[in-house]
Formats: C-alpha cells, sequence, structure tokens
C-alpha cells in the first residue's frame, strides 16, 4: 500500500485543490465603486445646453423650508432618528447608492434591458407574436429590448436625466439650501461632504426621471423600479445627504423634467418601426428588382426582420435628412467578385477558429439576455467615469451625449440595413457557420461597428488622456463580427466609419454646449 | 469472481447539454466490480448522444436551429489495480458536438481529465450473497482551454470537480443490485464575458457553479464472462436557474436529469472485453432529452509479468464466486 502512496496523495491533492476554490462567492465589480466625491461641483452648469428644455419657466419647485422652522428641525429629526439604529444592510444600501445616481440608475436600465432582451417564442402556426405596450404582460412581454431599442431607451433615460439635472442645479442656487449635516452638527455625513445645496436633491431628480421613463420603456417593472427608487430615497436620507423634502422636490421636478422626453418618446415613430407584413414584403421584392439577393431571415421558422422602420425614428443629434446623408454608399454587388471574395474571407475565418477569436466573439456578442452593445458602451463608460470625480451633472451630461450618439448611429445603421437589404454571409454560402448567434436584420452595415465607433468618438471626446483605448476597443468589437461568421469586411469597416460621424455630432455638441468651460 | 469483471458503463454527463463536470466519462467508478492487484485495464471507447427536443426550464419543446444536436464522445480510459481493494480509473474523451440545423458552429476538443480512487473497504457474507462496499474519490480537471459560454455547441462546462461517491453492492448467484449516491463540487468558472444575465445582470467573468448530486441504481445479472444489467439515474443541479422561454442555455443553469439504460459486457479468456450500451433522459430540466449510445474495447493484463504466476494465483485468490 506504502508503494502507491503517491497516487494516492495526487489524487487526493486534486481534489483538495477543487475543494480549496470551492469559494462560490463572485465579486461584482460594480459593487466595489468608491463613493462618488465630485472634484468640481459644475456650479455653472444650470447654463449648459439642455436637449429638450426651453428654459425653467414652466418647471415648479416650491420654495424650501427655512433651515431654522420647525418642519425642517423635524427633518433633520427625523435623519438622527435613523441614524441611531442603522442596520447592516441600511449602511450597504448606502454605500451603494453613495456611488453615483446616474451611474446606478444606467446600471438598472442596463439590467432591465438584459432582462428583457430575448426574442419572442414563436406561434403553433409558425409566426411570430410581437410584444404589445398596450398589454405589456402578455407574452411575449413588452419590450423585446434588442440593440436598437435599448439604445433608444440609453438614450432618453440619460438625455432626460441631464436636462433635469441642469434644471436641478438652476434651483440649487435659486434656493441654496446646503445639506443636512452642513445644517446641524448633529446629523452625520455617511457620504462624502459637499458644498452643493441639497435643494432639490439632484440624486431625486435622477431617481424620478429615471422612473417616469421606464414606467413607458419596461412598464411591467414598476413595483420593480418602485422599489429601488424608496431603496435610494431612504439610502440618500439615512446617509444625511438629504432631507425628505430636498428628496420629494427633486423627485418632482426630475418627473416634470421627464413628462417632456416621455411625449417626445410617444411620437418619436420606435411604436411603429416594427413594420408590417406588407413592407416586409416589399422589401424583398425591391432589393429582387435591382438585381441585388434580398436579405432572407435563416431563423426557422422565419422571423420577420428586426424593427424595418428604425431609421424613421426621430434621433436627437440631427434631423432625419441628415440620416439619409449619413447614409453610405452600397455595399459590393452580390454578384461581384468582391462580394465572393468577402464571402470567402468570412468562410476562412469560419472554419479557421482560434481561441482569441472565439473569446472576442463572445466578450462583444452582447446578444439575446445581454444589455446589448449600447450597454457595453455604457459600462465601459461606467468603468472610466468612476474614476474622474464627476458631479452628477457632468456624469449625466457625458452618458447623454454617449447615449445620444448610440441611439442616432442604431437610426443611421438600420437605415442602411434596410435600405440595402443585404444577406448574411450563412445565407449567401450554406458553409459558413457562426461563432455567436445570427441576428435576424440585414448584414450591412454592422451594427457593432456602428455602435463602437460612435462610442469611441464620444469618449475619446470626453477622456483625451486615455488615446487611443476606445477606438481599439470599437475595432476589436467590429472585426469580432467578421471573426464570429456573421458580418463581411465591408460591413465592418463601414460600419466604423459611418459609426465614428455619427460620433462626431455628439462630440460637436459637447463641445458647445458650455460644460467644456466649466 | 467479482475482481475479474470489468466493464465500461454509460456516462452520465453524456446528458446535454453538457452535464460535464458531473462526470465526463465516468468509467466503471460507479459499479461494484474491482480489478486484482498489478492488473491493468486500458481501452477505448466511442460514445454518441443526440437529442432534438430539450427543456428550457420546465417548457419541452424542440428548436429547428438545433435541429438534432449530436455530440460524438472518443477516447482512452485506463484501471489500474493498485490493490485487490483499491483501484486507481482514469479516462481523457475528445469531444465534437454539431448541430444539424441553423448556423452554430461545431465545437471540438480534448475535455476533462477524470481521475478515481476507488477504494473497496470491506465486504460482508449475507444470506446467499455477497454484500460490498465501497468508497470512491474522483477529480475532474479540464485539459484544454475550451469554451463553455456557448451551449448547447460547447464541449462541456470547463469546472474542476471534486466527486465523492459511496456505494454498495450486492451480488447474489448470477443477480446482482448496485446503489450509489454522489456529491459532486464545482469550481467556480472563467467565461470570456465581463458580464452575464442569470437572474440578474452580474459583471464578472466568473460564474458560480452550483453543486451537483447523482443517484445510481443498477441490477442485473453478471458473471465472470457476461454481464447484462438495467441503469437508473438522477443527477440534480443544488442551485442555478432555469432557461427562460426562448433564451440561451448557461453554464450554471439547474440541469437535471433523470436517465434509463442498460449495459452489456462480453469478455473472452484473452483478457479482451467489449462493452456496449444505450440510455435515454427520460425526465429532465435545461438539458436536452438525449439518446445516448455507446461501445467500448479494452484490455485486461497483469503488469507483472515476471511475477506472472504469482498475480494470477493472487487474482485467483481473490475470486469470490
Amino acid at each position: 500500500m506504502k508503494r502507491h502512496f503517491y497516487l494516492i496523495v495526487i489524487v487526493l491533492a486534486a481534489m483538495s485543490m477543487v475543494l480549496w476554490s470551492c469559494n462560490k462567492n463572485i465579486i461584482d465589480h460594480t459593487t466595489q465603486y468608491p463613493s462618488l466625491n465630485p472634484s468640481n461641483l459644475d456650479l455653472n452648469a444650470d447654463a449648459w445646453k439642455p436637449v429638450l428644455l426651453t428654459g425653467f419657466s414652466d418647471l415648479s419647485v416650491s420654495p424650501p423650508d427655512a433651515v431654522t422652522s420647525p418642519a425642517y428641525q423635524a427633518d433633520l429629526n427625523e435623519i438622527k432618528a435613523y441614524q441611531t439604529t442603522l442596520t447592516a444592510d441600511q449602511k450597504s444600501a448606502i454605500q451603494y447608492w453613495s456611488a453615483g445616481a446616474i451611474l446606478r440608475w444606467n446600471e438598472i436600465l442596463r439590467d432591465l434591458v438584459a432582462k428583457h432582451n430575448i426574442p419572442p417564442y414563436q406561434n403553433e402556426d409558425g409566426t411570430y407574436p410581437a410584444p404589445s405596450s398596450a398589454n405589456p404582460f402578455a407574452y411575449p412581454q413588452f419590450p423585446f429590448s434588442n440593440p436598437p431599442y435599448a439604445a433608444r431607451s440609453y438614450a432618453y433615460v440619460s438625455a432626460a436625466q441631464y436636462d433635469a439635472l441642469i434644471a436641478a442645479w438652476h434651483f440649487k442656487k435659486q434656493y441654496n439650501r446646503l445639506a443636512p449635516y452642513k445644517n446641524d452638527a448633529g446629523v452625520q455625513a455617511l457620504v462624502p461632504k459637499t458644498n452643493l445645496p441639497s435643494y432639490p436633491s439632484e440624486e431625486a431628480v435622477a431617481a424620478g426621471t429615471a422612473i417616469e421613463l421606464l414606467k413607458l420603456l419596461f412598464p411591467t417593472e414598476i413595483a420593480y423600479i418602485e422599489q429601488k427608487e424608496s431603496e435610494e430615497k431612504a439610502a440618500a436620507i439615512m446617509s444625511g445627504a438629504n432631507t425628505r423634502t430636498d428628496w420629494d422636490a427633486g423627485e418632482s421636478l426630475g418627473k416634470q423634467v421627464a413628462s417632456k422626453f416621455t411625449a417626445r418618446a410617444r411620437t418619436d415613430h420606435a411604436g411603429t418601426a416594427g413594420g408590417n407584413p406588407t413592407i416586409w414584403t416589399q422589401l424583398v421584392t425591391q432589393t429582387a428588382a435591382t438585381g441585388q439577393t434580398p436579405w432572407k431571415s435563416l431563423e426557422l421558422p422565419s422571423r420577420p426582420p428586426m424593427l424595418p422602420l428604425f431609421n424613421k425614428v426621430k434621433p436627437f443629434l440631427f434631423d432625419s435628412l441628415t440620416v439619409i446623408a449619413l447614409r453610405p454608399g452600397p455595399p459590393p454587388s452580390t454578384s461581384s467578385d468582391q462580394f465572393k471574395k468577402e464571402t470567402q474571407e468570412v468562410l476562412y475565418y469560419s472554419k479557421n477558429v482560434t481561441r482569441e477569436h472565439n473569446a472576442l466573439v463572445a466578450f462583444w456578442a452582447d446578444g439575446a439576455a445581454t444589455y446589448t452593445p449600447a450597454g457595453h458602451w455604457d459600462a465601459i463608460a461606467a468603468d472610466e467615469f468612476v474614476k474622474q470625480n464627476y458631479s452628477e451633472v457632468r456624469w449625466a451630461r457625458n452618458m447623454a451625449l454617449l447615449n445620444m450618439a448610440l441611439m442616432d448611429a442604431a437610426i443611421v445603421c438600420w437605415d442602411a440595413k434596410y435600405y440595402y437589404f443585404n444577406p448574411r454571409p450563412s445565407q449567401v454560402d450554406v458553409n459558413i457557420k457562426t461563432l455567436t448567434g445570427l441576428p435576424n436584420f440585414p448584414s450591412y452595415t454592422s451594427g457593432h461597428s456602428n455602435f463602437s465607433a460612435a462610442a469611441a468618438a464620444v469618449l475619446t471626446y470626453l477622456l483625451p488622456d486615455r488615446g487611443t483605448k476606445f477606438t481599439d476597443l470599437a475595432h476589436d468589437a467590429a472585426m469580432s463580427r467578421l471573426y464570429g461568421g456573421i458580418h463581411y469586411r465591408s460591413d465592418v469597416e463601414v460600419g466604423l466609419v459611418t459609426g465614428a460621424k455619427v460620433g462626431q455630432y455628439a462630440v460637436q455638441r459637447g463641445k458647445s454646449d458650455g460644460a467644456d468651460s466649466n | 469472481m467479482r475482481s475479474l469483471f470489468f466493464k465500461k458503463i454509460g456516462c452520465i454527463s453524456v446528458i446535454f447539454f453538457a452535464i460535464a463536470c458531473t462526470t465526463a466519462f465516468a468509467q466503471t467508478e460507479s459499479d461494484g466490480i474491482m480489478i486484482p492487484k498489478h492488473y491493468l485495464c486500458i481501452g477505448a471507447m466511442y460514445s454518441q448522444s443526440n437529442w432534438n427536443n430539450y427543456w428550457e426550464g420546465t417548457l419541452k419543446r424542440d428548436n429547428q436551429n438545433i435541429g438534432t444536436l449530436n455530440t460524438y464522445m472518443y477516447g482512452p480510459m485506463l484501471n489500474y489495480g493498485i490493490t485487490s481493494r483499491l483501484n486507481l480509473l482514469a479516462s481523457a474523451p475528445y469531444v465534437n458536438t454539431h448541430a444539424s440545423g441553423g448556423t452554430l458552429a461545431s465545437m471540438h476538443g480534448f475535455q476533462d481529465l477524470t481521475a478515481s480512487l476507488k477504494w473497496m473497504p470491506f465486504d460482508v457474507r449475507v444470506g446467499s450473497g455477497d454484500l460490498s462496499f465501497y468508497a470512491i474519490g474522483s477529480a475532474v480537471i479540464p485539459l484544454t482551454n475550451y469554451v463553455s459560454d456557448f451551449l448547447p455547441m460547447s464541449i462541456g462546462l470547463h469546472c474542476k470537480s471534486a466527486m465523492f461517491r459511496a456505494m454498495a453492492d450486492y451480488q447474489t448467484g448470477n443477480f446482482f443490485l448496485t446503489g450509489s449516491g454522489l456529491y459532486n463540487f464545482r469550481s467556480n468558472i472563467t467565461i470570456d464575458r465581463n458580464s452575464y444575465y442569470t437572474t440578474t445582470l452580474i459583471y464578472s467573468n466568473e460564474v458560480a457553479m452550483p453543486n451537483v448530486s447523482v443517484f445510481n441504481f443498477r441490477m442485473g445479472y453478471r458473471t465472470p464472462k457476461i454481464i447484462a444489467e438495467a441503469v437508473l439515474e438522477n443527477s440534480t443541479t443544488l442551485g442555478g436557474f432555469d432557461i427562460r422561454k426562448n433564451d440561451m442555455p448557461f453554464p450554471s443553469n439547474k440541469m437535471n436529469a433523470t436517465t434509463a439504460g442498460a449495459n452489456f459486457k462480453y469478455s473472452l479468456n484473452s483478457g479482451l472485453e467489449f462493452t456496449a450500451g444505450g440510455d435515454y433522459v427520460v425526465a429532465g430540466r435545461n438539458v436536452g432529452q438525449s439518446t445516448i449510445l455507446h461501445a467500448g474495447v479494452y484490455y485486461l493484463f497483469s503488469v507483472k509479468r515476471s511475477h506472472g504466476t504469482t498475480a494470477d494465483s493472487q487474482a485467483q485468490d481473490e475470486h469470490k464466486l
């Protein structure tokens, strides 16, 4: 038996190694973000250029109670009472929300997008049901937050929060009531102290704005959203950052500004972007009439194309004529040698898979049950922004620039996709197998390339010290679609060019919105 | 005579979506058979599994975008008699997946090394038969950096695993009955993404893999030359989440399966052994309803040739029937 001791030791050692590594706790790096401690309060942000607001006169924020008033003293007493009995959960909620309201609501939205990003299952007869905003709880639940829907959602929430925070800065300066811990030494500051007036609360403005928009964009999630709001509100009060009236005034202001954005969203043509059977057929016949091979759904049963009329959605950064002006020239003709050559290249990558390509394809797949490419770029941006110690209003402005660029990139990209209605590589060569799910819409140009180049343009403008980091990432994202066997090189290269052009519109807006001169 | 019996049984993990991390190629670690001291059994086995239907949570469906999912496993295995009461087993399969429909690419590669120590501490005479007890410990280590996050095409789940099985076997005449329970501790895995959705969005490239329990029952006819047995097995993931309707599968899904099957083995005096069998998933959750067929060829011989007679007589001594 002793002679075989080493064998036993080896097997037991291997088993122990596994058991040792059996700690299953996952560290989600977003839980490790530090408390937001702005290096600049951006006190002039009330003069920044908003997206939809035309002034503050139609917004109402009542004058706050004087700090000497019994009502305000009662608000302070509420905070003191909470602070004597804080539980571990309450402390951890304070820590969580202290990373920033714009950040956390963006993460909540990413979570909702991922949850609702599942294509509907077919009916018995092989047709597909469409989600209905009028009956959002019926299967398939509304929405199916596919990439264009998601990009639009991020843009509306971000842009509305930006406008609402500009308004908040206006009223903060007007009323100039400081944070509870500044007015009463008996109130502890459990988050970094600030000289920014706390009435109306900027966290509440961000929450109120998000709530109103998410009611429209994710109507089945209202209970969840309200629960997040009450958690944040409790954290803001318990931390000593807000009185109840600071919060309530902020939430009300956020909702007022949001209503301007929900009104826009209801009439921006996104509701009809799915088209109808007549339009789906038209796309095929009009493309065939030009002598080109029309796109065909490779899903079984055949699924209608994703949001063929998304090009009609009203952009944030330019008008609808610019959408057409930004449309790239045609892809290689489906009967050309160039097209054959590019198809061969896709086949090559499909047959010659490296582990590195597998990793790139998976990293950037952003398919079903993910936050989509727009959410991925928001996550990349958030990881960078937390290092910058932005004020909430600058966080909102930068996320708005990024997400308006992403939404408008979706509009311009979808315009090209349905204008050219170009087939996917696997449609023209059945030997092309894919390393990720094949998206159910035309090939030219690549959505990932448009999204990524637009985002990279904005982020490079905002964070020039990062050098080529974002354009390198955009290039990876774009090329991953070729490696994955779902796009031709033209889709990728032209998509990167068009996306960068869209991104420049956001950059120009950023350069002239007043925030750079702060 | 038990000690000269040796056979290959169905791989419990060929239930797909790839319940690798259970036991990829669990050869004889779940049967009541030992080989004698200083005997080595080497062999090659092949299995193929296919399914058209699978369960998304409890919803059973087909999917024309997958068609039939085929999984082929080939590989060497060995069993060495350290003593007649302690055997070392190992296997390392090569796996190949293929979907008959849709566009998803096939995957292939060496999957996991599974090494087991099988110990029979004691056996007792009970009535007309022989009751023996076993403790089996196994370690599973992925052999390559294969992709686990591309189910159902992935060749495995890429977790390291430590498995403990307790087993009892009763044989009377040519009839036998074996029952065992296994607990599989699985390590977390690392995927190529930095965020993923389970029931919430998690920002990490690490995925917590729930542990797995397995119960296995087998009974049938067993002589030195022939074994014919029926096997029933239940594998339950202790945690994990359901695939939602029309969503993609994920490595940390709650993959459960109940499998029924039959195995046959025929041994020649020369030491050559042939096995064949099949299994079918009768009930499942977040797995494919696989039909599994497998076959193997093995050769059992003494590795102490200079002391051949001694080893042979020792083996003879250990014959119990």
